[in-house]
């Protein structure tokens, strides 16, 4: 870890064009640490007290970037108006990380590819064309889809997978004013370039993530597959949210976490579900179309098919509100 | 009242929930300097060049220590060889240009802050002359070969020779099982970085303030390898924030600081940070095979056990994993085996109950699979094949009320409730499953000595240079003391953790107990030979009183209708402490008779979700037979502990080694998964009711490592119970258990 200067800044002008920013620091300073990230000026941007509400707007809810994943998880109108997002910020790291991590900082969140942390290991994504170690490595938590052969790291964010499902938008401002980005577009797949991680302008902040109307309250679910019941990343996750009428399905959205460089959704899928009755054999279906393409590796090859399953469950348990209630176990 | 037997709560409790309880890394004094590792990113070659221009630049930094520019140490291996240390060469920090293996400390770079040593320490760039290496156990299998003997030896012997014929018998055998097992490598993570401050008085005195299981250990190693006296080197450790075996050993932080102290003149500190906790000991891959044959009746008649385990280039680290199942079942046919293969890793260290996790768990994964074979129940088979009698040594045990944790375990569980097939219980889409194995893990007690001394004000203060790693010794020893001589515990003061105070082995190998607590005996007896010796000459009461004729009582020494409180003793002795120092030891001759050990059984229940895989421990209970359990609370902690790390060794914990690169992956506490809170269901712990009159004085064999030897196991058999699938690997991840 390098010296480097500190500053809090007070206004957005203090802020945009410059870099490097902390937040919560929760991910920075473990790259400080690990060498990864040699910023030599810290920008506190926590100051910036616009960004820290989460408010109602005309169409939605606006979730100030600088909010901490708690807050934003235990706020009673996201808890109200959009549950999945709440249980998938709470399925995500630790109270305590959770406590200082912030929403901004969650999008922005780095890799935990083992070969991208370890700073003499050849890795694409941290020294350009010095070569992918996982392919041929430990890559049991590896991608399986959208990977390129430079390399096949997965975005590990919980918060983001809910968010991708809900169609939120990122409103971000730099030197050239502001602008949104829808989610999908947020993040970026490896391609040829693995060192981008997604579509933000050096210098640009995100000042907030706006939520649609549709809120999904009654019917969603957030499952995660893990190593340990917590404080562990998703090899799987996914968010189903669906708007029924009787046992037919009016709109379906589901995004899956831990297979791919950003939230995984297929809108064929959701498609193929629109109108359909809310049996086993048309969920199944539908995870078929979203894991087209998978390609496995030596130790994940498991999370096409497990991937399936979890999305089969996962819809099923969305059908039955009380898989929701607090205590239930996430795969109960 | 007597204290052995009360649930005491730890006496340093409240300074360690506090923050009051100094760590070694907390002893903070004026001009302190920090030093900060650097670690060989290359796994096997030379150093050719290291660039140190940069660090030595940056304002702050000291000096950087090298090969090159070390100062020199001792001359022969034999001078760093430790109490634990294996036969072989052990490693020497910064000793020349050599690279043995991967993260190896290649410099120290010392500055006035820490964060200008750590920065100085990102700034050295290395050229390494490269050479091709191997860390992969499975791919070298046909290397394995005898380890070689030394001290360690000692408490750790070879497996017994065969007996009868093995292959003939198991040819033979009605119902056979067999299986090959594989386990990774884990690092010992205890909480506590590994941090030593080393003081330096400028008279030539070294303080030093290390995280160690052995103070008296450092103190010789400190001595020897840097040419001190040993009265000019104290080693000092009061409070240790859990080691699990890896502060058995003098670890590289411990020489740094010391050589940067001795050149620098100054007060040095060095603590390694998280990653650097995967560069030392660890334990080390294994690969086992078994095969067991049995009569119809479910009788064993033929044990075969090999395992290959992997250690370093230099040192010849065993530990037993092949030698148990003859201890637990009468076999008259045995062929047992372990062998090594040398690769370019560090060595590796005793890590919580080694060898005996490891081993246990493949002989009571084939004891499971063959009483599936043989239908016959589990918990059945273990008793049709029940001895109190050690074959391995042809000796009776001590004691062995083994079938009791079985019985009571049991009871207590439910067994009964158990359905007999695989994947014939459930509830909802979760498959349940009920498993149980046997514990066993050898009573061990070394000699050690204790002070004991009472002062003028009536109190008692019992002396060793054991440590407590956390594990309720300060609290057992001073129940033990107080009760010699009648006393409350508030009367009591037991001084530890110093390599001044007297000799004490390393703590480890849950024999700490058994050593210290028979010592402050032996010490006790020798005081009050003392006591009686003043009593004597200052009152006639006691003229014709032998020493185990006198009671003590309530701060009185007892003689049929003669007393006489402490306070006129010491008063009697023109008020001078009467003290006494003396050797405890094992009672050789008496003990050459019988076999010793610890038995355990446990009892777990698990559910596994049929579509995901997703692994449940939702209950379990551990039954053990321990001797004399000297505080039921520190003991039962020590076994729920255990059965933590238990589900921690058979559902998560694994150092990923990526042997491309030579190197472990997940060197940090978020990807090196051990259980969090939402992991732990229902614990429960049983002492079942064990005397041994033999064993020591106390009847003490000593629990600790029991408690992570049958449970792993009993997750498995409960894993297979439940899904029919049989996975001889550990950890158990889920997706090893759907099928696809
Ligand atoms: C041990 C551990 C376990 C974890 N487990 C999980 C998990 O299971 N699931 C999960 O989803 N997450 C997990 N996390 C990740 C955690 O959610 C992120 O670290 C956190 O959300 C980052 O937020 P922060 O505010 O601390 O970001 P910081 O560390 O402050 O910043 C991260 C990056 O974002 C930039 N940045 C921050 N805010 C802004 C902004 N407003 N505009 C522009 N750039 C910005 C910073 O410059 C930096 O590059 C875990 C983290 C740790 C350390
Ligand atoms: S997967 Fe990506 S992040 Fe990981 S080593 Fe390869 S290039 Fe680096």
């Amino acid at each position: 870890m390098n010296n480097f200067s500190y500053q809090r800044a007070a206004t957005l002008s203090d802020v945009v064009g410059k870099s490097t920013f902390v937040a919560g620091g929760t991910n920075l300073l473990d790259l400080m640490k690990y060498n990864l990230s040699n910023a030599d000026t810290l920008i506190d941007v926590n100051a910036l007290t616009d960004f820290h509400a989460i408010e109602e707007v005309p169409d939605g809810l606006r979730l100030g970037s600088l909010a901490t994943n708690a807050d934003t998880a235990y706020d009673s109108l996201v808890e109200n108006r959009y549950p999945l997002l709440s249980k998938a910020i709470l399925a995500g790291a630790s109270a305590q990380i959770r406590n200082m991590a912030t929403n901004g900082g969650n999008l922005l969140q780095r890799t935990r590819c083992y070969y991208f942390y370890d700073a003499h290991a050849p890795c694409n994504k941290r020294v350009p064309g010095s070569g992918c170690s996982a392919i041929k490595g430990y890559n049991r938590n590896m991608a399986i889809l959208g990977t390129s052969d430079q390399c096949i790291a997965v975005y590990p964010s919980d918060m983001s997978v809910a968010l991708s499902a809900l169609d939120a938008v990122v409103n971000v401002s730099g030197l050239n004013g502001e602008r949104s980005i829808a989610f999908e577009d947020f993040h970026r797949l490896p391609g040829d370039t693995p060192e981008i991680d997604n579509n933000l302008q050096p210098g640009e902040l995100i000042t907030s993530i706006d939520l649609p109307e549709k809120t999904f309250t009654k019917n969603y679910s957030y499952l995660k597959l893990r190593d340990r019941s917590s404080y562990a990343f998703a090899l799987i996750s996914v968010a189903s949210a669906l708007e029924l009428e009787g046992d037919t399905i009016q709109e379906a959205r589901i995004a899956l976490g831990g297979v791919a460089h950003k939230p995984w959704r297929v809108k064929e899928a959701e498609q193929y579900l629109t109108g359909k009755k809310t049996d086993r054999q048309n969920f199944a279906a539908a995870a078929d179309i979203i894991l087209q393409g998978a390609v496995g590796f030596e130790h994940n090859a498991f999370k096409i098919e497990l991937a399936k399953r979890a999305i089969i469950r996962n819809c099923i348990m969305a059908l039955d509100p009380s898989t929701q209630l607090p205590g239930a176990q996430p795969s109960a | 009242m007597a204290q052995i037997g009360q649930p005491i709560s730890r006496l340093e409790g409240k300074l360690k929930v506090t923050g009051a309880a100094k760590y070694s890394g907390e002893y903070n004094v004026p001009d302190l300097l920090y030093g900060y590792v650097v670690n060989s990113s290359v796994t096997k070659g030379k150093i050719v060049t290291i660039h140190t221009g940069d660090a030595e630049a940056l304002t702050g930094v000291v000096k950087v220590f090298t090969h090159l520019n070390r100062p020199g140490t001792a001359w022969f291996d034999m001078q760093y060889s430790d109490m634990d240390a294996p036969p072989g060469a052990p490693f020497r920090p910064l000793h020349n240009e050599e690279i043995k293996f991967n993260g190896q400390p290649i410099a120290l770079v010392v500055a006035e802050t820490f964060e200008a040593a750590r920065q100085g320490a990102s700034m050295i760039r290395v050229d390494y002359q490269e050479s091709a290496f191997e860390t992969d156990l499975k791919k070298h299998l046909d290397a394995a070969r005898e380890p070689k003997k030394g001290m360690a030896t000692m408490l750790k012997p070879p497996p017994p020779k065969p007996t009868g014929d093995f292959e003939k018998a198991y040819a033979e055998a009605a119902f056979k099982a067999s299986a090959e097992f594989t386990h990774g490598t884990e690092h010992h993570n205890p909480m506590e970085l590994f941090t030593t401050t080393t003081l330096y008085d400028g008279k030539g005195k070294l303080t030093i303030y290390d995280k160690t299981q052995g103070t008296i250990n450092c103190q010789l190693y400190v001595g020897n390898v840097f040419g001190l006296h040993f009265k000019n080197v104290r080693v000092v450790s009061p409070f240790v924030g859990g080691a699990f075996g890896s502060g058995l050993r003098p670890q590289y932080q411990l020489f740094l600081s010391v050589m940067a102290a001795l050149d620098l003149k100054r007060h040095v500190r060095v603590t390694l940070d998280r990653s650097q906790m995967f560069t030392f000991g660890h334990r080390p891959q294994t690969v086992q095979y078994t095969r067991f044959g049995a009569t119809a009746g479910g009788k064993i008649t033929a044990l075969n056990h090999r395992s290959v385990a992997e250690t370093s280039q230099f040192e010849d680290y065993t530990e037993n994993v092949a030698n148990w199942s003859p201890m637990i079942y009468p076999a008259g046919n045995t062929l047992l085996e372990q062998k090594l293969v040398p690769l370019d890793v560090n060595s590796p260290t005793d890590m919580r109950a080694p060898g005996g996790c490891t081993g246990l768990h493949a002989i009571e994964a084939t004891m499971d699979e063959l009483s599936y074979k043989l239908k016959i129940d589990p918990l059945e088979l273990r008793l049709i094949n029940y001895s109190t009698f050690n074959t391995a040594e042809n000796k009776p045990y001590s004691s062995k009320q083994l079938k009791e944790c079985y019985l009571q375990g049991a009871e207590q569980f439910g067994w009964s409730k158990r359905s007999a097939e695989p994947r014939s219980m459930r509830k909802g889409h979760k498959l349940v499953g009920y498993g149980m194995a046997t514990g066993i893990w050898d009573a061990m007690q070394l000699p050690a000595r204790a002070e004991a001394k009472i002062t003028k004000d009536g109190k008692l203060h019992v002396k060793s240079a054991v440590t407590d790693i956390g594990v309720g010794t300060l609290t057992v020893m001073t129940q033990i003391a107080a009760d010699e001589f009648g006393l409350p515990m508030e009367d009591v003061v037991f001084s530890y953790g110093d390599s001044k105070l007297p000799f004490a082995p390393i703590q480890g190998g849950s024999f700490t107990t058994a050593t210290v607590g028979t010592a402050i005996v032996f010490a006790s007896k020798a005081l009050k030979k003392k006591l009686l010796k003043i009593a004597k000459s200052s009152n006639p009461g006691f003229k014709d009183a032998e020493p185990e004729e006198l009671v003590f009582k309530d701060g009185l020494m007892l003689y049929k209708e003669h007393s006489v409180t402490l306070l006129e003793l010491v008063a009697a002795n023109k008020d001078k402490p009467v003290r006494t120092t003396n050797l405890g030891y094992p009672h050789a001759l008496k003990l050459r008779k019988y076999s010793r050990a610890v038995h355990s059984a446990s009892f777990v229940e698990v559910e596994v979700d049929e579509e995901l895989g997703s692994v449940k421990v939702t209950r379990a209970l551990t039954a053990v037979a321990a001797g004399r359990i000297i505080n039921p609370k520190t003991a039962r902690s020590q076994v729920l502990g255990g059965m933590v790390w238990s589900i921690s060794k058979a559902l998560m914990e694994e150092t990923i080694l990526d042997a491309n690169l030579g190197k472990y992956m997940n060197q940090n506490l978020a990807e090196y998964h051990i259980p969090v809170h939402a992991d732990i269901n229902e614990l429960d712990v049983l002492f079942v009711k064990e005397e041994d009159k033999v064993i020591n004085e106390l009847g003490i064999k000593g629990v600790g490592e029991v408690g992570l030897v049958a449970m792993p196991p009993a997750i498995a058999n409960a894993i297979y119970h439940a899904t029919g699938k049989r996975i001889n690997q550990f950890p158990i991840h889920f997706d090893k258990l759907i099928d696809l």
